[in-house]
């Protein structure tokens, strides 16, 4: 018969088209704005209608998501940022497309480089979110962020002011790195306390 | 006739005694060929020797001795490959025969090295600018050619650190923008007949007297067109709706991947990879680390290899979806089929983002391994994916297209290429398998862990359009078979040999690292000179040797014919024009 | 929009009326009906155009915000999504299809290639964001953004287009209707005919500058 192709074609259309509503009904007040129905719509068993309603339904990034990079700050007990980043470049090394500033001044009293950047620039309009500065950097101090609402009516140039955020808020975005790193990075400071009283020790 | 046995080494000195020496540079490969004798070489390891198909013809620049022209070629029953060169010394003007007479496969690529190194091939059929425009000032990748924005030889970038102060890079230059002319330049005298070259390449149209007065139509199909697939132009001359010439313009996405590529270091690489062919940066970023690694002589472990695998075949699978979606939205089909397409891709793009952090520019691949293991539920996904809902999908496809009497009445039939000319023409991938040639990278030469798993090389023998849309969903289903394979197989295990390091210093040699990628074979062609940054580093890309035979493929056909055509090659732009 | 909305403030209507009668302004009213149906133009050069046809396709349904008629042709479109690497041999070609859409006109560099010349920025045949020939609205960075930041970079434009006012837009005002931009020549490089003059005077400078100072050596370092 001719006409059968597309019969076979319409019926698989149709099918889908009941999805819609079977799927609707199954999920009856869970399908939409919810976590569950959000994550059932992402899974292998997603059937009917597919749509994540952005802006009203987020749909939620895995912890290595990559966007625009951002620098870590921990906060002292007097409310003052400490930033981690030394200054030591080899983010401005690594990236590929060289969108990263920095200067690196020098301790007047001591000549030996001051462990905080003067200046940070991030070209946004460069970057190439490819994580190369986050995955080498040795004091955990830049990150890839989550942020992806940063459509501006300007271009896009970063200095240190915006580029700071809290360890808080990288905790919040990635628990398991924050866990992993944070035991590395504590167990290096103490060796480094330890060996500055060692040292303190001797002197006196 | 020599016995075309797989692995008999040939000793090309020996087929042309005093024009053909060895190629004795500590880590390199192949034999040097003397000009004079190249027509003759290639035309005895082609007719002889069975090296029928040539995989990749590029130029290096040795500055500032000599330049080279590097020719790769391949036999389609398999097995290792001939690499050859030519030399001669640096200065204009540099003429070699061509080879377009033994490969016509080699006419774009020839062209390319024309545009890029400045190196004339005599007996070429059309030897014009492809990849920059006609009036270009200057051969750009010649080591002593900067451009506009140039601040240094190699990265990392001095400027950046310690005294990194903003400033753009259009502040820098002498034209506040990445412009660059030539001394005492006038823009309002000088004039310009850039296209001209290319109208006068195309065909002539003879007027034959049938008793109705005709004329012939020259219509430009892109760069901007829906169904070109990306900023590809077509210049087409029409006697009514028959395509009686077409000459494909290209370039208009020329990013120059190979100049910053030299500039980059070996890692930094990696990234620029991604954004060749978009839709399948974890195929690129492998073939780039199958290249280095060669040169660097490293393994990656167990766990990296199957790791691998699995990404590269979910890979093929959502660029054969999008494919068959696109070729039916080229087709009038708007917009279902795609939107069915895109649906799955979705689901595999979740995959992709959870293990390596981006949907599409993945950079997933180090030296060594890959950069990140998957996280905890990820394997059960992929196998969710593969064993239950990707198998039923590809049947529910084949349910949706493959009767449709639209499909067949303008699928079948309309013949693409043929096998022997196919592999004449350097074709490579689902389209020279579509015509009966049964040449699979990950049969001919095994890469990876490619020879522990169980897969039929898919084929089929008509080589129309509407072979060239089943076969993908023959792939699709042998991709699902090897998953099923892998996620079964997969060990346990370190992901990296070694520690991940961003200073790679590699090892001085070459290197030609292929692989089977979804829309061809992809090599990447790397030489090093033992520092960071690679001296010379090529991308064979199957888009645009490919695109080769487009006119033989098209004239005598109907312009809606052209668009199926372009359509189930399968271009992508960001490996076409690099 | 919302009722809430479009309504303008401090205009109180009873609950019962509430879906009956609205009481606004001509801007805002005018503004509502096209922000609700921007029609972009298929105008995908490079990898950001996939995740534009990612956004247009099921999961991130741009049709849910008007904008699922993608005009290939300029003539009949509103928005141009410029999604990917400009390059020069492709600008003539841009400027020509900007100067054929018909006003009003927005243009969103969608992208880090094309707000400003992206990863490829060094290159010689990549010209460093398009806002060097077209006037950009919206800059919305990444690479490539996901659907999720181009419809949130989508969002911005339509608030935009809220701040517009009948009264001050070009369209409206005495003059030609829209602007014209001159097309680029691909010459030894790319030419803008704006630039002419500065080009040859910059051109005899830096000839000048060459020619005093010394030859310097270039190629392995």
């Amino acid at each position: 018969m001719y006409g059968k192709g597309i019969i076979k074609g319409l019926s698989v259309t149709l099918k889908r088209f009941v999805d819609t509503y079977l799927d609707d009904v199954v999920w009856w007040g869970r399908r939409y704005f919810k976590p569950e129905g959000i994550a059932h719509r992402s899974s292998k068993n997603t059937r009917g209608i597919f749509t994540v309603q952005y802006p009203e339904e987020k749909l939620p990034v895995p912890e290595e998501f990559r966007y625009v990079p951002f620098l870590v700050y921990d906060e002292r007990e007097d409310g003052s940022k400490e930033i981690r980043c030394t200054s030591c470049g080899i983010c401005a090394k690594v990236c590929p497309p060289q969108c990263i500033w920095i200067v690196r001044t020098n301790d007047p009293k001591t000549g030996h480089p001051v462990p905080e950047p003067a200046e940070f620039f991030i070209d946004a309009d460069i970057c190439m979110n490819c994580g190369f500065c986050a995955e080498f950097c040795p004091f955990d101090s830049i990150i890839m962020d989550h942020d992806y609402e940063i459509a501006s009516y300007r271009r896009n140039v970063f200095n240190l002011e915006h580029l700071l955020k809290p360890a808080s808020y990288y905790k919040n975005i990635r628990p398991i790195n924050y866990q992993r790193n944070e035991h590395e990075r504590q167990a290096k400071l103490a060796a480094k306390a330890a060996k500055a009283a060692a040292e303190s020790q001797t002197l006196a | 006739m020599a016995t075309l046995d797989r692995t008999d080494v040939l000793d090309l000195a020996a087929l042309a005694p005093g024009g053909v020496t060895a190629d004795t540079r500590p880590n390199y490969e192949g034999w040097i060929v003397d000009k004079a004798r190249l027509i003759e070489v290639a035309t005895a390891v082609r007719d002889q020797h069975g090296f029928d198909l040539l995989s990749s013809v590029t130029g290096v620049d040795y500055f500032p001795e000599s330049m080279e022209v590097v020719y790769h070629a391949y036999r389609t029953i398999g097995g290792p490959g001939l690499v050859f060169k030519v030399q001669m010394p640096r200065q204009d003007p540099m003429e070699i025969p061509s080879v377009t007479r033994v490969w016509p496969g080699a006419e774009l690529q020839e062209r390319e090295i024309w545009d890029l190194f400045g190196i004339r091939f005599t007996g070429h059929p059309d030897l014009r600018r492809i990849l920059t425009w006609e009036g270009f000032e200057g051969h750009p990748l010649r080591k002593d050619w900067r451009e506009a924005f140039y601040e240094d030889d190699y990265k990392p970038l001095k400027s950046r650190w310690p005294e990194g102060h903003y400033v753009s890079a259009e502040e820098k230059s002498p034209y506040k923008d990445n412009l660059q002319f030539p001394p005492n330049f006038d823009p309002e005298k000088a004039v310009f007949d850039g296209e001209a070259s290319l109208y006068g390449a195309l065909a002539k149209y003879t007027t034959v007297d049938s008793g109705i007065k005709t004329d012939h139509v020259v219509l430009n199909l892109g760069p901007q067109h829906p169904s070109t697939h990306g900023v590809f132009r077509a210049a087409v001359v029409l006697d009514g709706e028959t395509i009686v010439s077409l000459k494909p313009v290209m370039g208009y996405l020329h990013r120059n991947h190979e100049k910053i590529g030299e500039r980059n270091t070996f890692l930094q690489n990696m990234p620029y990879t991604d954004r060749l062919d978009y839709f399948n940066s974890m195929s690129n970023n492998w073939g780039y680390s199958l290249a280095v690694e060669k040169l660097m002589g490293v393994q990656p472990p167990e766990r990296a290899e199957y790791l691998r695998v699995i990404m590269a075949e979910l890979s093929r699978i959502q660029n054969h979806l999008i494919l068959i979606g696109m070729l039916l939205n080229d087709l009038g089909a708007y917009f279902t089929p795609a939107l069915y397409a895109f649906e799955e891709r979705e689901l595999i793009l979740d995959i992709f983002e959870a293990a390596s952090g981006s949907r599409m520019m993945c950079n997933y691949h180090r030296f060594g391994g890959v950069a990140r293991d998957l996280p905890d539920g990820v394997l059960e996904k992929i196998r969710g994916l593969v064993e239950e809902r990707l198998p039923r999908k590809a049947d529910e496809f084949e349910r949706l297209l493959s009767e449709n009497e639209i499909l067949v009445s303008r699928m079948q039939g309309v013949k693409v290429i043929e096998g022997d000319n196919a592999i004449r023409y350097s074709m490579t991938g689902p389209v020279l398998r579509a015509a009966g040639v049964p040449y699979d990278v990950r049969r001919a030469q095994p890469y990876g862990i490619y020879d522990r798993f169980e897969f039929d090389v898919a084929l089929r023998q008509h080589g129309d359009l509407y072979d060239s849309y089943l076969i993908r969903l023959d792939e699709i289903r042998q991709s699902l078979r090897i998953l099923q394979q892998a996620v079964k197989q997969m060990p346990e295990g370190p992901i990296i040999a070694g520690k991940p390091q961003y200073q790679v210093r590699v090892p001085a040699g070459e290197a030609y690292g292929r692989i089977e990628a979804p829309k061809g074979e992809l090599g990447y062609y790397v030489v090093s000179t033992g520092r960071q940054n690679p001296w010379r580093y090529h991308v064979r890309a199957p888009s645009f040797i490919n695109i080769t035979p487009l006119e033989k493929m098209c004239v005598g056909q109907k312009i809606a014919d052209f668009v199926a055509i372009l359509g189930v090659i399968d271009i992508v732009l960001g490996e076409l024009d690099r | 929009m919302t009722q809430s909305e479009l309504n303008s403030p401090g205009y109180e209507i009873p609950e019962d009326l509430q879906y009956a009668v609205s009481i606004t302004t001509l801007d805002r009213l005018y503004n509502w009906g096209r922000r609700s149906s921007v029609w972009p133009m298929m105008f995908g050069l490079a990898c950001c155009a996939i995740e534009m046809i990612a956004a247009q396709a099921a999961r991130y349904d741009l049709a849910r915000f008007g904008m699922e008629v993608m005009r290939p042709s300029p003539r009949q479109s509103d928005l141009m999504l410029v999604a990917g690497t400009v390059t020069k041999k492709m600008v003539p070609n841009i400027v020509r299809l900007y100067n054929q859409m018909p006003e009003p006109k927005y243009v969103v560099a969608m992208g880090a290639c094309a707000s400003g010349g992206g990863p490829f920025k060094e290159g010689y045949n990549v010209v460093a964001g398009v806002d060097k020939f077209l006037p950009i609205d919206v800059y919305i960075p990444g690479c490539p953004p996901t659907p999720q930041a181009l419809i949130a970079g989508l969002i911005k434009l339509q608030q935009k287009i809220d701040r517009q006012s009948i009264r001050r837009v070009r369209w409206y005002q005495k003059g030609a209707d829209t602007v014209e931009i001159p097309v680029p020549v691909l010459g030894p490089d790319l030419m803008d005919p704006r630039r002419f003059a500065e080009i040859k005077r910059l051109a005899a400078q830096n000839s000048a500058a060459q020619s005093d100072a010394p030859a310097e050596p270039a190629g392995k370092a």
